[in-house]
């Protein structure tokens, strides 16, 4: 039972960062209907925003305090939504016109540029960073399980930040225009909603989210490289698929799912090596069963 | 410059050079090639490699060289890259008539540069490749350090000896052949001596979240484990064990060696332990005279792949003495026969298979440092 609850508790923490990841993924094609390949990697920027920021913040605050870290975050994702806007605005605003494939395919060529650009040696080079310590830590113990005060964080400002996301989208003028647009961007332009600005603005909205994820990736396994994107990346983005695309709930349940899958079965002795296989495999059953994905057909409201 | 002095440049630096190329070997030289990846992306391997190499050639032709005639080193650069080894060994023993070759550190130079010292009977020997293939290209390939099984091995009598472990756990990396390779003769070795293996798990290469295995592990109760990763991989699985409450010793093998395991793990990786081949503080006359005769000559202290290098040239030396010739069949036969050299990583015996039969040294990290811990024998 203990080793229950303690797997529960590993796959919720890791399930609340795919959770954080997917909801970038999924703003993004509630808007757009194209899936940002680009955005693992600016969960990658994010982190190394981060790695860059830190000894500057840290003489201002203190090593490892919460304003360090906050300050770090917000200033890391700050820049990747200036770099998600700067990505739409250079490569996927040309193409808005052409069909779906080219601006795919650009995402996917973006993706790549990023990734070996990163490893140049001259920008961040190949090897692997020690991410720095921001948030002092600690360790909480109930009876036989612990947990760390990182993974709780995670927990309650991915929950924060949905319900954040949900509020702009449902209950404010700008959330409204996005979802004019993800209804009919022709439509909407006509109404007088200035599409580009909303498309930037969800675009900054999405790498934000990408960079504050990238941070509590890093957090976890505090060791950054510029391929890091990569994995959390593919995960998220079936996290949303399995929650529902362009469904903000969805993701993050879906991250949940995924995250809690992934650490149950990478804790049996045997098995653990297919992980990631049996995770895809329930990802294909749940998505026979249920094309739209989990919560994709509940809620017909988009973006 | 007026044209006619550039012109007489233009066609005289070439003929300099062309004689130079020319000239037969003096008969009071043995030539001697060596190919290292002394640039390109494994050049810190290969520098260390090379300047352990020299020194050895240095030491060996001022207390009087061999069959009274000095060695000449030749060195060739490979870049780190494919292709270039296999030109670079060509040249050395086709153009400078070279009587052995000594070279590389990564184990596929080593294998592109094997078949042609073996088809030219010209003995090669690797000062630090560690894949078992190396050596099995042919009678002519020589290696002075172990091979990757042994690590298992030695890790598993260091698990049962020195830690007193007999209930432990594997996490071994799949997608790695080396990791496969450690974790195999690990777990034979432990069985044997009468040991339990608790748990096995297993991860990919560069996954960042270990918490589901670890928890896993943890629940089986092991005393120690063993995780034969490589130092990213092994750092971020300290940190994550320790996170879980996994508190029993961590150990591996040499992937660990790496200033990054300490830089990314911190605390977490303090206590472990690793083997590797080599160690400055491992004592022995002979560690002592090398590491006081490195520094003094290159002004840092040297590393395992320095050491390795200069027992390379060290034991080659040894088998031409002992050849009483310097003819390619004769000092091959007098490597397959070295026994018991007393080289600066150890006692080496050269085995049926052409590989080294020796110590390996366990470090333990202690103060973000590498301690010495102690020697195993095969």
């Amino acid at each position: 039972m203990d080793w229950f609850l303690q797997q529960l508790i590993n796959g919720l923490a890791l399930g609340a960062i795919y959770a954080l990841i997917a909801l970038g993924y999924t703003m993004v094609y509630g808007v757009l209907r194209f899936i940002n390949f680009a955005h693992a990697d600016v969960l990658m920027l994010g982190a190394f925003a981060a790695y860059y920021l830190a000894p500057h913040v840290e003489q201002l605050f203190g090593k490892s305090t919460v304003p360090t870290a906050l300050t770090v975050m917000v200033l890391s994702a700050a820049i990747c939504a200036v770099i998600g806007m700067t990505i739409e605005f250079l490569a996927y605003r040309p193409l808005r016109s052409r069909p779906r494939l080219a601006v795919l395919i650009t995402a996917i060529g973006v993706s790549l540029f990023i990734e070996y650009t990163g490893q140049h040696e001259k920008v961040f080079g190949a090897a692997t960073k020690p991410f720095p310590e921001l948030l002092p830590e600690k360790e909480i113990i109930m009876g036989a399980m612990r947990c760390s005060s990182n993974d709780l964080v995670v927990l309650v400002l991915t929950a924060v930040l949905l319900v954040a996301m949900w509020f702009i989208v449902q209950r404010t003028k700008i959330g409204m225009a996005m979802r004019a647009v993800s209804f009919n961007e022709q439509a909407a332009s006509l109404m007088g909603v200035n599409v580009n600005g909303i498309i930037s603005f969800t675009f900054a909205i999405g790498s934000a989210l990408a960079a504050i994820g990238g941070i509590f990736y890093s957090m976890r396994a505090p060791g950054i490289e510029p391929l890091m994107g990569v994995q959390p990346g593919l995960r998220a983005f079936i996290a949303a698929v399995l929650g529902g695309i362009g469904n903000l709930p969805g993701a993050a349940l879906g991250g949940l799912v995924l995250g809690l899958i992934e650490t149950f079965f990478g804790g049996m002795p045997g098995l653990s090596d297919y992980r990631d296989g049996i995770a895809f495999a329930l990802l294909i059953l749940i998505l026979l069963f249920r094309p739209a994905g989990l919560l994709g057909k509940m809620q017909m409201e988009k973006v | 410059m007026n044209r006619r002095l550039f012109f007489s440049l233009l066609t005289a630096v070439p003929l300099a050079l062309g004689l130079g190329g020319c000239q037969k070997t003096a008969s009071d030289e043995i030539p001697v090639g060596e190919f290292a990846s002394l640039t390109g992306k494994e050049a810190t391997f290969g520098q260390s490699s090379h300047e352990g190499t020299v020194l050895a050639v240095e030491e060996i032709n001022a207390s009087g060289g061999v069959l009274g005639k000095k060695i000449r080193l030749i060195t060739e650069d490979n870049s780190s890259k494919p292709g270039e080894s296999a030109n670079a060994v060509n040249k050395l023993i086709a153009k400078d008539n070279v009587v052995a070759v000594l070279g590389e550190v990564a184990s596929s130079r080593s294998m592109e540069a094997a078949p042609i010292c073996q088809s030219n009977k010209i003995p090669e020997i690797s000062p630090s490749s560690t894949n078992p293939k190396v050596t099995e290209t042919g009678d002519y390939i020589f290696r002075v350090c172990f091979i990757d099984p042994f690590q298992g091995t030695v890790m598993a009598n260091f698990a049962m000896k020195t830690l007193k472990e007999h209930k432990v756990a594997i996490f071994t990396d799949v997608k790695s052949d080396y990791s496969k390779g450690l974790a195999k003769y690990f777990k034979e070795a432990f069985l044997k001596g009468g040991g339990q293996i608790v748990a096995e798990l297993d991860y990919n290469g560069g996954d960042k979240d270990f918490k589901g295995q670890l928890t896993a592990i943890k629940a089986a109760n092991p005393e120690g484990v063993f995780v034969p990763g490589y130092y990213t991989d092994a750092a971020l699985i300290c940190i994550q064990a320790r996170e879980v409450g996994l508190t029993v010793p961590i150990y591996g093998g040499d992937g660990w060696e790496s200033s990054k395991l300490t830089e990314i793990g911190k605390e977490a990786v303090e206590g472990t332990y690793f083997s590797t081949h080599y160690s400055p503080d491992a004592g022995g006359e002979k560690g002592k005279a090398f590491v006081a005769a490195y520094t003094k000559r290159f002004n840092h202290a040297p590393d395992a792949m320095a050491a390795l290098g200069y027992d390379s040239a060290m034991i080659l030396a040894d088998a031409i003495k002992r050849a009483g010739s310097t003819d390619g069949p004769k000092i091959r036969d007098a490597l397959a026969a070295t026994k018991d050299f007393d080289a600066v990583t150890g006692k080496i015996t050269i085995n049926k298979q052409r590989d080294a039969d020796k110590a390996a040294v366990i470090l333990q990290v202690k103060d973000g440092k590498f301690k010495y811990i102690e020697t195993i024998a095969p």
